[in-house]
C-alpha cells in the first residue's frame, strides 16, 4: 500500500514537469504583453519596452525558461508582475475562499443528491423516480450564473435574507462566514446534485437486482438496512469517484460563481492574472490545479480499499 | 421559584446594560464609505503607470502642489504662495504650513523637487517641462525654485495636471526611487491613509481618514480647495461583475458604484433609493487611431477619406444608446472646455461616402485591406470597430477587422511590424477628456515619428506648433495656436475623434451625499448617514 502511494506520487513528479513546460510556452506564444498592460494606456512605446526590460520578459525564451524552472525546483513561484508580492503569498490569500465554497459546495450535494439518487432507484419508474430525474435534467441544462442571478434576486434583493456578495473569514465570526456562503455554494451545488444524484440512481439500480440483495431481502431485513448497509456500500465506488472528479473540478472550476459572487478565491485570481498576463501567476496556479487533480485522483483510489475490501495495491 | 425570578432579572438586568450600552456604541462606530470602482487595485504607484485606478489612488493618498477646479483653472492646493520672476524664468513657491507625511513627518521642499523628478522622468507633460528646466533650488525648509533655461507657458498646468500621471508629491526617500521601479510605500500627504495591512488586491483596499491633514479654507471645488474628510474610512471592494455591483448597491451592501454599464442605468433609475451622478462632465472621448508607418494608411489623402467616411451620431448610438450620456463634438480639445474649437473640422463627420471615395481615387487606393483591431471584452469599446468597419466598407475600403480582448490589442499595437506581420492599421479607444484639454497633453498628437505613440505619426508642422503652445505664456494667443494644431492634425490625419460619452455613477442617494464634480472620483467632502 505504502509503495503504491509512493509510486503515485513520484508520478506526478514528470506529469507536473510537462504541465510546467506546457503552460510556460502556451503564456509567451499568445500575442498579449503583460509590460504593456502593466504601463497603462498612454505609456509610450520606449516605456513599455523599458518595463519589459525589468520583467526579464525581453531575454531569449530559453532564459526565461531556466530561471522560472530554477526558481521552482527550490519551490519558489516568483513574483506576480502585478501585485508585487510573491505567487505564493497570493494563492495563500485566495485559497480560503476557495476551499470553503469548494467544501461546502461538496458537502451540500452529497447530502442532497445521495439520498435524492436512492430514492430514484427505490422508487424506480414512479412519480418520485421521473420527478429526480427531471430535477437531475433541469440542473444540468441551466447555466450557473442564471441560477445565482435569479438566487440573488430572491434571497438577497426581494426577501433580503442573506447578503448579495463577499466572503468573510470563519476567524471574523461562524455567521458571517456561513451567511456568504449559502447562496454561492447553493448555485455551484445544483450541478454536482444533478450529476451525483443521476450516478446514485444508476449505481444502486445495477446492485439492486443482485443476488445478494434478494437474499438480505429474503432474511427479513427492513428495506432501509438493504438500501444503505447492503446497497448502498456496495454501489458507492463509482460515486466516489464521481465526488472525487467534482472536488477536482470544483477548485478550478468556481471561477463563474465567485465572480457573480464576488468571492475573492483562487478562480478570481486566475481570471485577473489571465486577463493581465501575469505570467508568474497563471504558471502557478496551472501547476497547483494539475496537482490537486493527481491527488485527488490518488484519494479515490485509496478510497476505493475502504469500500471494498476485495480491492488491494 | 427563586431561580426563575433570578433568570428574569439576569435578563432584564443584561437588556438594561444593553439598551444603555447601545447608543454609545452606534456613537462611536465607524462611518465607512464602500465603493465598487472601475477595476481592482493591484499597484500602488500612481507615477509608474498610467492606469486609473492608481491615478484614484494617488487622489486619495497624496496631495498635488497645484490642483484644476471647477472652471479648468489651476489653483494652489500644497502650495501657500508662488511668485513668478518678470523675465518669466523663476518660479518661486512656499508650501503651506503645517503639511505633514502620514508617518508625521514635515512636508518639504527637497521632498517636492525630487518628486516633480521622477514624475517628469515618467509622464510626456512632466518631461516637456523638465526639458525646459535649467534648475530646481531648495531656498529653505519650505520654500523652492525652479528654474527655467526658457519661458514656457504650461508650468503650472504641468504642475496641476488633472489626470494621469499626476504630479503626485511624495516623500524624497520615496520619490529618489528609479522612476522605471514601482515603489512598495504608501505614504502620502494626502487627505487619507491607506491600510496597507487591511489590502487584499482581489479584494479590497481600505483608506482611513487622516486625521492631521490641513484642508485649504476655501471651499471644494473639483480636485482644489479644502479637502475635508467627513467619513471615517472609505473601502473600495473589488467586485468585477457589474450586474453583481449593481445589487450590492440595490442590497445597501456598497455605497457607490463608479462606473455602472449604460444597460444598467434604467435599471438602477427604477429603485428609488439609487441616485445617478454625473461626477465628471467633461466626460470622454472616443477615437479612431491610424497608423501612419503601413499601406494604406501611410498616405494622407486615404487618412482624409476616413475623415469624410465617419459620423460620430454611429459610434455614439452603438455604444452609449441613450442620447442623454453623448454629445456630438467636432472639436478635438473636448467641448465645454476652454480650447474648444470648429476649426478645420469643416466638412468632416458626416458620412459623406461621394467625397470619401473621391479622396480614395485620387490617392489611388488599391484595395489594401485595413487591418482594423476589433476589442471585445470592454462594454464602452466593443460596438465602436463593427461601426468603423462598416463605414470604411460604404466608402470603397476593404476592412480585415480582427477580433481580440483589449490586453491583447493593447500589445499588438506597440508592434511596428506590417499588418501581415502581426502589426496593425487601426483600432479605437477611449480618452478620459482630462487627459486630452491641450496639444501638449493629447497624446495622440504627438507626432514625432519614432518617439511617439502608437501609430507614430511624422509632422514637424504639429511638431513645432505643439512646441509653441507650450512656450506661450498668453492663454488667448495659446489658443489661438491650438487650433492651427487641430487644423493640421486633422489635415495630417494623426486620429479621428469620435464624440463625446459620459459615464455617471451609481449611489445610494438617502444615505450618501456630497460628490463632488471633478476629472478623477475623490471621496473628501463625502457624507455618509
Amino acid at each position: 500500500m505504502l509503495m503504491f502511494v509512493a509510486r503515485r506520487l513520484l508520478a506526478t513528479i514528470p506529469v507536473l514537469a510537462m504541465v510546467a513546460v506546457f503552460v510556460f510556452l502556451m503564456l509567451r506564444l499568445t500575442p498579449a504583453d503583460p509590460a504593456a498592460i502593466l504601463a497603462g494606456d498612454n505609456a509610450t512605446t520606449e516605456q513599455v519596452a523599458q518595463i519589459r526590460a525589468k520583467l526579464g520578459l525581453d531575454q531569449p525564451l530559453l532564459t526565461q525558461f531556466a530561471i522560472w524552472g530554477g526558481r521552482l525546483l527550490h519551490g519558489d513561484f516568483g513574483e506576480s508582475f502585478f501585485f508585487k508580492k510573491t505567487v505564493a503569498e497570493l494563492i495563500a490569500q485566495r485559497l480560503e475562499p476557495t476551499l470553503a465554497l469548494a467544501t461546502a459546495t461538496i458537502l451540500l450535494s452529497i447530502l442532497i443528491a445521495v439520498p435524492l439518487g436512492v430514492i430514484a432507484a427505490y422508487r424506480h419508474e414512479t412519480w418520485v423516480d421521473r420527478f429526480v430525474m427531471a430535477l437531475s435534467v433541469f440542473g444540468f441544462s441551466v447555466p450557473v450564473f442564471v441560477i445565482g442571478y435569479l438566487l440573488i434576486y430572491v434571497f438577497a434583493i426581494t426577501l433580503g435574507w442573506l447578503p448579495v456578495q463577499g466572503y468573510r473569514s470563519i476567524t471574523q465570526g461562524f455567521w458571517p462566514f456561513f451567511e456568504r456562503l449559502i447562496l454561492p455554494a447553493s448555485t455551484l451545488s445544483v450541478i454536482y446534485v444533478a450529476l451525483i444524484a443521476r450516478i446514485t440512481r444508476a449505481s444502486m439500480l445495477e446492485v439492486m437486482n443482485e443476488d445478494y440483495i434478494r437474499t438480505a431481502r429474503a432474511k427479513g431485513l427492513s428495506d432501509r438496512v438493504v438500501l444503505i448497509r447492503h446497497g448502498l456500500r456496495t454501489a458507492a465506488i463509482p460515486i466516489v469517484t464521481v465526488i472525487g472528479i467534482g472536488i477536482a473540478l470544483l477548485i478550478g472550476g468556481v471561477v463563474v460563481t465567485e465572480s457573480v459572487y464576488g468571492i475573492p478565491g483562487i478562480g478570481r485570481l486566475t481570471v485577473d492574472a489571465v486577463l493581465a498576463r501575469d505570467f508568474p501567476t497563471i504558471q502557478a496556479v496551472v501547476l497547483l490545479f494539475s496537482f490537486v487533480y493527481v491527488l485527488v485522483n490518488l484519494l479515490i483510489d485509496l478510497a476505493y480499499v475502504l469500500l471494498d475490501p476485495r480491492i488491494r495495491y | 421559584m427563586f431561580k426563575r425570578s433570578l433568570f428574569l432579572g439576569t435578563v432584564l438586568a443584561g437588556m438594561a446594560v444593553l439598551a444603555t450600552a447601545l447608543p454609545a456604541s452606534k456613537a462611536a462606530a465607524q462611518v465607512t464609505l464602500r465603493n465598487v470602482m472601475h477595476s481592482d487595485l493591484k499597484i500602488i504607484d500612481p507615477i509608474w503607470t498610467t492606469a486609473y485606478i492608481q491615478r484614484n489612488y494617488g487622489y486619495m493618498v497624496y496631495d498635488t502642489l497645484f490642483a484644476m477646479d471647477e472652471k479648468f483653472e489651476v489653483k494652489p492646493q500644497m502650495v501657500d504662495k508662488h511668485e513668478v520672476s518678470a523675465d518669466k524664468l523663476t518660479y518661486t513657491f512656499t508650501l503651506r504650513d503645517g503639511l505633514l507625511w502620514h508617518d508625521d513627518q514635515p512636508v518639504t521642499a527637497e521632498d517636492c523637487i525630487a518628486s516633480i523628478k521622477r514624475w517628469g522622468a515618467r509622464d510626456s507633460m512632466g518631461q516637456k517641462l523638465l526639458s525646459v528646466v535649467k534648475e530646481f533650488q531648495a531656498v529653505d525648509a519650505k520654500t523652492f525654485k525652479l528654474i527655467l533655461k526658457e519661458p514656457y507657458g504650461l508650468v503650472l498646468q504641468s504642475l496641476g495636471k488633472p489626470s494621469s500621471n499626476v504630479p503626485f508629491m511624495m516623500p524624497k526617500r520615496v520619490a529618489e526611487t528609479d522612476p522605471m521601479t514601482q515603489i512598495s510605500e504608501s505614504i502620502g500627504s494626502g487627505p487619507f491613509m491607506f491600510k496597507r495591512d487591511e489590502w487584499k488586491p482581489g479584494d479590497k483596499a481600505v483608506f482611513v481618514k487622516f486625521a492631521k491633514y490641513k484642508p485649504r479654507a476655501e471651499p471644494p471645488s473639483a480636485l482644489s480647495g479644502g479637502k475635508v474628510v467627513k467619513v471615517d474610512r472609505v473601502e473600495w471592494l473589488a467586485i468585477p461583475d457589474h450586474q453583481t455591483a449593481a445589487n450590492a448597491l440595490i442590497a445597501g451592501e456598497i455605497d457607490y458604484m463608479e462606473q455602472p454599464t449604460h444597460d444598467l442605468l434604467p435599471v438602477l433609475k427604477a429603485e428609488k433609493e439609487i441616485g445617478i451622478i454625473d461626477w465628471n462632465p467633461l466626460g470622454n472621448q472616443y477615437t479612431f487611431r491610424f497608423n501612419t508607418l503601413h499601406k494604406p494608411f501611410d498616405n494622407e489623402k486615404v487618412r482624409q477619406a476616413v475623415y469624410y467616411a465617419f459620423n460620430q451620431e454611429d459610434f455614439l448610438k452603438a455604444v452609449v444608446g441613450d442620447a442623454a450620456y453623448y454629445k456630438l463634438c467636432k472639436s478635438m480639445f473636448p467641448c465645454g472646455t476652454p480650447l474648444e474649437s470648429m476649426k478645420g473640422t469643416e466638412g468632416i463627420l458626416e458620412s459623406n461616402f461621394a467625397k470619401a471615395k473621391a479622396l480614395l481615387k485620387e490617392a489611388n487606393y488599391d484595395g489594401t485591406p485595413v487591418l482594423l483591431m476589433h476589442s471585445t471584452d470592454l462594454s464602452v469599446l466593443t460596438n465602436l470597430a463593427p461601426v468603423a468597419a462598416d463605414l470604411m466598407r460604404k466608402a470603397g475600403f476593404t476592412v480585415d477587422m480582427q477580433s481580440m480582448d483589449w490586453q491583447t490589442l493593447v500589445a499588438r499595437r506597440s508592434k511596428k511590424e506590417p499588418p501581415a506581420q502581426g502589426g496593425w492599421n487601426a483600432f479605437l479607444t477611449s480618452w478620459v477628456a482630462a487627459d486630452i484639454l491641450n496639444p501638449v497633453m493629447v497624446g495622440f498628437l504627438n507626432a514625432s515619428c519614432e518617439k511617439a505613440m502608437f501609430g507614430w505619426p511624422c509632422d514637424p508642422e504639429i511638431e513645432k506648433l505643439r512646441d509653441a503652445f507650450a512656450k506661450e505664456t498668453d492663454p488667448a494667443k495659446q489658443k489661438a495656436i491650438a487650433e492651427q494644431v487641430q487644423a493640421r492634425a486633422i489635415q495630417y490625419g494623426t486620429h479621428i475623434h469620435l464624440g463625446q460619452w459620459y459615464q455617471p455613477a451609481a449611489i445610494r442617494k438617502q444615505v450618501v451625499s456630497g460628490f463632488l464634480t471633478a476629472p478623477a472620483p475623490v471621496f473628501w467632502n463625502v457624507t455618509k448617514k
